[in-house]
């Protein structure tokens, strides 16, 4: 049955990287995390374990970091694309 | 407040605007193709739609509504900033690739690729309209917002203002100009939010600034007469009596002892003083009488640890209510899953030459983005300590905040925001116009078209999409930005990521799914955002007890439920698909990447 079979066709850009997806899958283990800790335990967001600042601004700041990191490690990794 | 113009202002604003105007005629110069018209030939070079993508993304929500909603209540407004920016994350791993490969000038291209469905196209079509309709509420509203300071011209005139000019920029070029009226936008915004930045740092924290010996605790009162007449404090309001600009530190650490200025602070120095500081920040009440709708502003003293953790904004975070952190939630899983389902940012990746191009401006994308939302929150916290606030305006604090340095720099921010607004409203303007043309009129309806026609239909469409964003921006004069704004990222995040999602990973997904999915995706977020509690205040005017939602923000109901709908008629209807030969594998539109 032709709807059984998974019609992508690799290497033709209209499936999803492997690669992609593993670092999708990262960034939402961090995100979850983040967002756990605002609606579960949010005391532990105004602790403060670097330079006077508190985790909810450390967080959120490493989270847009973390989203440039992982974009450039992605671009790095499918440079022979 | 009422605003000083300036003639600075008038000036600098005048030549942007003039300056953006030229340079789309003189990019409509060219024959145009309806390729050019509506994917630019796709051949932007992938750095500058990088940088265009910060400039189509990057809203009037993004800079004006974040920026205010941090100086009012605190970090509430950048969990905005770390939502926006974690659904590009989506974008880049997931949804670029083969988006570009599927598509040719429009999102309903991508979703049909497999299908030659019209009840694909016409679902698809709907859903962008729909988006795209939500999203340029709040950019009108901003651009109204703006012109009040600026210029000195009533709210309606910077709503009419923007759409005009707007128009004229997508019907000029279409993506061309487009493309490069958000390169320059882009590019703007971050080095012009650096810029403040560097300036905030450098004058860091001082008590009571820019107010000095004024009573920084004392309320004031604003009442607005059956007729219309304006009265502060029991007086006529007046350019020499007006509210008092608000938002000030009250006391320093103790570190600092008797000084009233910390001087210059570096940025974790900055986050740590102010963490340590007493702030005062503004609440506002609203009561009528015979006499007028009176609000009044009230001082309220606040530890700087209270406004640097969540829960100033999303009250819900603090009263434990479930209904309130499920409605939280909501809000952060559809700004992570809206960014790769809004359809003016999809059509940018039309306008690069492969797949390869559209990875690397997504990536550049997001690099100008993240510095941008780290900026915001420094440029909330200055807005929010610069003495400068209008509190009437929440919307207008970064432009109030660069005036806190000199009125240059005010005119330089708020015609650097209202580009803002031309930059996003353009990109919106350029998918529904895609949405109409391309999609319903060619692709639905079977009109068969020339080139020429396929664009002067597209430039039609602009203006009346221009029209409709004019309508609405003086409808909704008076909501945040940053709040709308979550309205079309669920709705998008509803109706069409389900569909893209199920397309690349669930190879029995049929055409009938995909139409049911985008139709039960953007039916029920709509539908859930009419019956809630924020509309039912906000727009009704009735009691939020009587909203039909137990929460406003429909995207932890709605998303899955797009999801749900698609695999069960898709699992219904996959044999008959199959029997027709209508399930075909998916193709790309152009050809793969070497």
């Amino acid at each position: 049955m032709a709807t059984d079979r998974d019609p992508r066709q690799p290497g033709d850009g209209t499936a999803a990287s492997p690669i992609g997806l593993a670092l999708f899958w990262v960034y939402v283990a961090l995100y979850g995390g983040f967002m756990a800790l605002v609606l579960v335990r949010p005391d532990l967001l105004a602790l403060r374990p670097f330079g006077g600042v508190n985790l909810a601004i450390l967080y959120g700041m490493g989270l847009i970091a973390a989203a440039f990191v992982l974009a450039v490690l992605y671009m790095l990794l499918r440079s022979d694309r | 407040m009422i605003h000083q113009t300036s003639f600075v202002a008038v000036a600098i604003f005048t030549a942007f605007v003039l300056g953006v105007l030229g340079l789309s005629f003189w990019l409509g110069r060219k024959g145009q193709s309806a390729a050019g018209y509506y994917a630019a030939h796709g051949q932007i070079h992938w750095f500058v739609n990088g940088i265009a993508f910060a400039g189509d993304y990057l809203s009037a929500a993004s800079f004006l509504g974040i920026c205010g909603m941090i100086a009012f209540s605190g970090y509430d407004g950048f969990l905005y900033s770390i939502g926006f920016l974690a659904g590009w994350i989506v974008a880049l791993f997931v949804i670029a690739e083969p988006i570009k490969a599927l598509g040719k000038f429009t999102f309903a291209d991508a979703l049909d690729s497999r299908f030659q469905s019209r009840g694909i196209k016409l679902a698809v079509a709907i859903s962008t309209l729909v988006v795209s309709i939500f999203y340029l509420i709040p950019q009108m509203v901003g651009a109204g917002s703006l012109i009040k300071p600026l210029l000195g011209l009533p709210h309606e005139a910077g709503v009419i203002l923007v759409g005009v000019t707007v128009t004229l920029i997508v019907v000029t070029a279409g993506m061309v100009s487009t493309t490069w009226v958000q390169f320059i936008k882009g590019s703007l915004l971050v080095v012009f939010c650096g810029v403040l930045t560097a300036l905030i740092l450098g004058r860091g924290l001082a008590v009571n600034a820019g107010r000095e010996g004024e009573e920084p605790l004392a309320p004031q009162r604003l009442t607005v007469s059956p007729a219309g007449t304006k009265l502060v404090d029991g007086r006529p309001q007046s350019k020499d009596h007006d509210l008092r600009p608000v938002g000030t530190i009250l006391r320093l650490p103790e570190r600092y002892g008797d000084a009233r200025t910390t001087g210059p602070l570096g940025p974790l120095e900055y986050l740590a003083a102010l963490e340590d500081s007493t702030i005062v920040t503004w609440a506002s009440k609203k009561h009528a009488d015979a006499d007028g709708v009176h609000t009044t502003y009230s001082p309220v003293e606040k530890r700087g640890s209270d406004l640097l953790k969540p829960g100033g904004s999303f009250k819900g975070l603090t009263t434990g209510k479930l209904a309130d952190r499920l409605d939280f939630a909501s809000l952060m899983l559809a700004l992570f899953c809206g960014t790769a389902s809004l359809p003016h940012i999809l059509i940018r990746y039309y306008t690069v030459k492969d797949a390869a191009a559209a990875r690397k401006s997504t990536v550049v994308g997001i690099a100008a983005i993240g510095v941008f939302y780290v900026l915001t929150l420094f440029l909330g916290l200055g807005a929010m300590t610069s003495g400068a606030l209008d509190p009437t305006d929440t919307n207008m604090a970064a432009p109030l905040l660069a005036k806190s340095f000199s009125d240059t720099l005010f005119a330089v921010i708020s015609a650097i925001a209202f580009t803002t607004v031309l930059g996003t409203v353009s990109g919106l303007i350029m998918a529904g116009s895609g949405a109409v043309a391309h999609d319903l009129v060619e692709n639905v309806f079977g009109l068969r078209m020339t080139d020429h026609e396929k664009i002067r239909i597209g430039k039609l469409a602009a203006v009346a999409l221009g029209i409709v964003a004019m309508a609405l921006g003086i409808l909704f004069r008076n909501f945040n930005v940053s709040f709308l704004v979550g309205w079309a990222f669920n709705i998008a995040a509803s109706a069409n990521l389900p569909a893209l999602v199920m397309l690349l990973f669930w190879p029995r997904t049929t055409k009938q799914g995909i139409v049911a999915a985008v139709t039960a995706g953007m039916l029920s977020s709509l539908a859930w955002i009419l019956l809630s509690a924020d509309t039912f205040e906000k727009v009704y005017g009735l009691p939020r007890e009587n909203a039909l939602t137990p929460f406003s923000q429909p995207g932890l109901v709605t998303i899955p439920l797009g999801f749900l709908v698609l695999v069960v008629v898709s699992l219904l209807t996959s044999r008959n698909d199959t029997a027709r030969g209508s399930a075909a594998p998916l193709r790309p539109a152009v050809d793969p990447p070497p």
